[in-house]
């Protein structure tokens, strides 16, 4: 497949191809940071409690910030991080479909079709239902 | 790629399991109760449900098993290398699937009685035996890991099953937080090892190692200490034991019988492969740490449990020790030692089965009993329970002529044979310690104050698995040749190649 | 390659500095944003690497999911963390002593590190060239196909899983208002409909 300093040549000119990311996070990073800094040095501050407390439409706050959510949450949440990486599982195939084949078609249904099946226990479970 | 002519036949058993556990699973869901109920923790209708659920997965497990035995016992890899199929992995399928189906029988009632029965019990359970059978057929580390992972992942679940018992709960937080810090040592040791290696694949590995094994360079050394330290978590031998009491105790009974055969078998076995396979080369570096870990967990087994009230504790630091002598078998590392393993873990399985059953009838007025001093009496109370225990604990201590004995032999004879002496004197002193606490129980059911009766009847299907397996481990020794013979082939298979 | 080796050190700083904050910071949250950042910077550390598809993964999947569900956690369980954190002076010894001894080894491992000969040529697929051929497309062509074993593997775990929090989490609530498409369907007229006649200046 190529020497190593061919792989090492193509690795560089993939990196290369990064370069404007690289210089975009670099400027933004900058940026934020001369907002801060700025506000920090020219604006006057003159702190004190009343300021600093929170605003809640004119009131003292109820409760704390932090509610105890419901374990409801984390259930969406992790059902969601499946269908996610299933998802992620998607690309390569999307990308290569053309080359693998019909064995790297059904493959890949098939795996769909063990995530559907979990699909359907939870829908029919009422895992998917609200209020 | 795709035009490789894939082989699925060696790999059918574990398609079919996998595909009937999905379809048990839409069964269960799509023939339980609707709506409302089938979200609410607990009510009639699922017990209904979980019950046939449950036959049917014992029904497949039973085919499943026979499927495993008509394969033929040649050598076959397949799915570019990632799983092997030999008589070694056939032995050690079919005593997982015996495992599972056995506790799944004595599951049914006790779930019921304690309100904890769903369907998703029976189908975890084939999941996690998918997961088994795949570790035992794995020929590369990256199907190792995800057969150990599909396996914990399902038994974290079961282990917390009774969600609203905080001590099942515990059971499961902690099992999982360190079966995870395990696999990360197991995946840790493995990148070490392909690192050094560039691959992932037994056969290969082994080749790499057997070239290099005069001087082995650290980092193998350490790819290798690190993975059997993950698979002695897997184990639970000492010193890497400290979730077995805990998740013994906490989870609920059937699951803890379950834990204790067919997991621990199917890692004894995985781990066996991973020695003898890709490290066989390294048996010089690795007997050591099998060695004392051997030499830890039959301490360990033998002293801590002592001092234990709670029978399942107990059982806990009995599979702690049981660990440690099949492990003997190991460190001698030829062919008879591994037979040894091999038969260990298979008479290990009919009198921790057999016992487990005794332990789900303890329970009076519907309430399940765990403290050894509930078993006070039985002997008048209720003899045949008390024979069969009796039997159990005569066997796991070693005494003749009973199964148990036969299986510290054929481990302490290879031990002796390949000079590990010392090994094999402190195995027979850990037995003779162990044998303390094993005839305690004996003593106080057949000498002390008859307690209150416990509830009868017990449930046909519990009689005839606990009939069953006690008079395996009463009399196997009319007969011991078909196991013997089948153990000693599924060695020769891991040496063959 | 000034440039590589400069983005290397940043991302590295950065990745450790958040790794620490993570165990260090007061505040669970804090936690949580630093362990994202920490991700980004790992992510970065992939691409330098020439591992895209990697980096893009653990951005989406990491950051996108795992960290709202570490954020999720955390907001869930009222736990004190000052009492949580009480034990760490106590641990911090035999806590440091095994890290300590967990990097002796490492630096016994990188110091003496050799790679097998054979090395090379024993990956079962060569590593192909990455300005030939995408890192997404490279995967591809193997994923599905040589590893389908791990790939159908994968499916089963994820399958698991998403039982196994069905069957740990989810409970009956009151007052949920569920849909059945039976039952809407088999409305007929006379259930929802009812004629009545008015008198007039009657009222109903």
């Amino acid at each position: 497949m190529g020497t190593d300093g061919d792989v090492m040549e193509g690795h560089l000119s993939m990196l290369r191809e990064y370069l404007p990311i690289l210089l975009f996070l670099g400027i933004a990073t900058g940026l934020s940071a001369i907002m801060v800094i700025a506000s920090l040095i020219v604006a006057r501050q003159h702190p004190d409690s009343e300021k600093l407390s929170a605003y809640e439409c004119g009131f003292e706050a109820f409760e704390d910030a932090r509610h105890k959510f419901d374990v409801r949450f984390y259930l969406v949440a992790i059902l969601f991080i499946i269908f996610d990486l299933e998802v992620a599982f998607l690309f390569p195939w999307a990308v290569t479909l053309g080359e693998i084949g019909l064995f790297g078609f059904w493959s890949m249904v098939v795996f769909l079709g063990v995530l559907t099946i979990g699909f359907a226990y939870e829908w029919r479970k009422g895992a998917l239902e609200w209020e | 790629m795709g035009e490789n002519g894939f082989n699925f036949m060696p790999a059918w058993p574990e398609l079919f399991l996998a595909v009937g556990g999905m379809l048990l699973l839409m069964i269960g869901v799509f023939r339980g109760p609707k709506g409302r109920e089938a979200a609410a923790t607990w009510s009639p209708a699922h017990a209904i449900n979980a019950r046939s659920v449950t036959w049917l997965a014992i029904g497949l497990l039973v085919i499943t098993a026979f499927i495993v035995s008509g394969q033929p016992i040649e050598r076959s890899v397949i799915f570019a290398g990632m799983f092997v199929s030999d008589a070694f992995s056939i032995f050690a399928k079919l005593l997982i699937l015996l495992g599972s189906a056995l506790t799944l029988i004595l599951a049914i009632d006790y779930n019921e009685r304690e309100q904890m029965a769903r369907f998703e019990y029976a189908v975890l359970i084939l999941f996690a035996t998918v997961g088994m059978m795949a570790m035992v057929s794995a020929n590369d580390l990256i199907s190792l890991y995800l057969g150990l992972e599909l396996q914990s992942l399902s038994l974290y679940v079961v282990a917390a099953f009774r969600r609203d018992s905080l001590q099942s709960t515990e059971a499961g937080l902690k099992y999982f937080v360190l079966g995870a810090l395990s696999s990360g040592m197991l995946l840790y040791g493995a990148s070490l090892v392909y690192g050094f290696a560039g691959t992932t694949s037994f056969p290969g590995l082994a080749a790499i190692v057997a070239d290099q094994a005069a001087e082995a360079p650290l980092g193998l050394i350490f790819g290798l200490v690190f993975v059997s330290a993950g698979l002695a978590f897997k184990v639970a031998a000492a010193p890497f034991h400290m979730w077995t009491p805990d998740v013994y105790e906490g989870s609920p009974t059937p699951v803890t019988a379950f834990f204790s055969v067919a997991p621990k078998i199917a890692a004894t076995a995985l781990f066996v492969r991973v020695m003898i396979e890709p490290f066989g080369a390294l048996g010089d570096q690795w007997w050591q740490i099998i060695w004392v870990i051997s030499i830890l967990s039959m301490g360990l087994g033998a002293f801590a449990a002592i001092n234990q009230t709670n029978i399942k504790r107990l059982m806990a630091y009995s599979s702690i020790g049981h660990i440690g002598y099949a492990l003997v078998g190991l460190v001698s590392g030829d062919e008879t030692g591994v037979r040894g393993v091999l038969t260990y873990v298979a008479i290990y399985l009919f009198m921790n089965v057999a016992t487990f059953a005794v332990i789900l009838c303890m329970r009076r007025q519907g309430k399940s009993v765990e403290r050894i001093d509930d078993l006070s009496g039985l002997a008048t109370t209720q003899p045949l329970l008390a024979a069969a225990l009796a039997i159990c604990m005569f066997s796991m201590s070693g005494i003749p002529p009973l199964a148990g004995f036969f299986g510290k032999l054929y481990v302490f004879l290879p031990a002796i044979a390949a000079g590990y002496y010392g090994l094999a004197v402190i195995g027979v002193l850990t037995s003779v310690v162990s044998a303390f606490y094993y005839l305690r129980v004996v003593k106080i059911m057949y000498f002390d104050e008859p307690a209150p009766a416990f509830d009868q009847p017990i449930g046909t299907a519990m009689c005839i698995v606990l009939a069953g397996t006690s008079l395996f481990t009463l009399l196997f020794f009319v007969y011991p040749a078909p196991l013997l013979g089948a153990a000693a082939v599924a060695a020769a298979a891991l040496f063959a190649g | 390659m000034l440039i590589h080796a400069l983005c290397f050190y940043l991302f590295a700083a950065i990745l450790v500095a958040s790794a620490v904050m993570v165990i260090a910071a007061r505040n669970p949250v804090h936690s949580v944003l630093f362990l994202i950042l920490g991700f980004f910077n790992a992510a970065g550390l992939f691409v330098l690497m020439g591992a895209e598809f990697l980096a893009m993964i653990l951005v989406v999947v990491y950051v996108g999911a795992v960290a709202v569900l570490f954020l999720f956690v955390v907001m869930m369980l009222d736990v004190d963390f000052a009492a949580l954190r009480s034990g760490f002076l106590r641990y911090l010894p035999i806590g440091g002593l095994i890290g300590l001894i967990l990097l002796a080894e490492l630096a016994l491992i990188v110091g003496a590190w050799s790679f097998a000969p054979e090395a090379a040529s024993a990956s079962q697929l060569p590593i192909p060239d990455p300005s030939q051929i995408s890192n997404t497309h490279a995967l591809g062509l193997i994923l599905y196909t040589d590893y389908v074993y791990a790939f159908q593997m994968s499916g089963l775990i994820l399958l698991v899983a998403m039982v196994g929090a069905i069957v740990l989490t989810l409970r009956e609530r009151e007052g949920v208002r569920r849909q059945d498409v039976s039952r809407q369907i088999n409305r007929t007229r006379e259930q929802s409909i009812e004629v009545v006649k008015v008198p007039t200046r009657g009222g109903v």
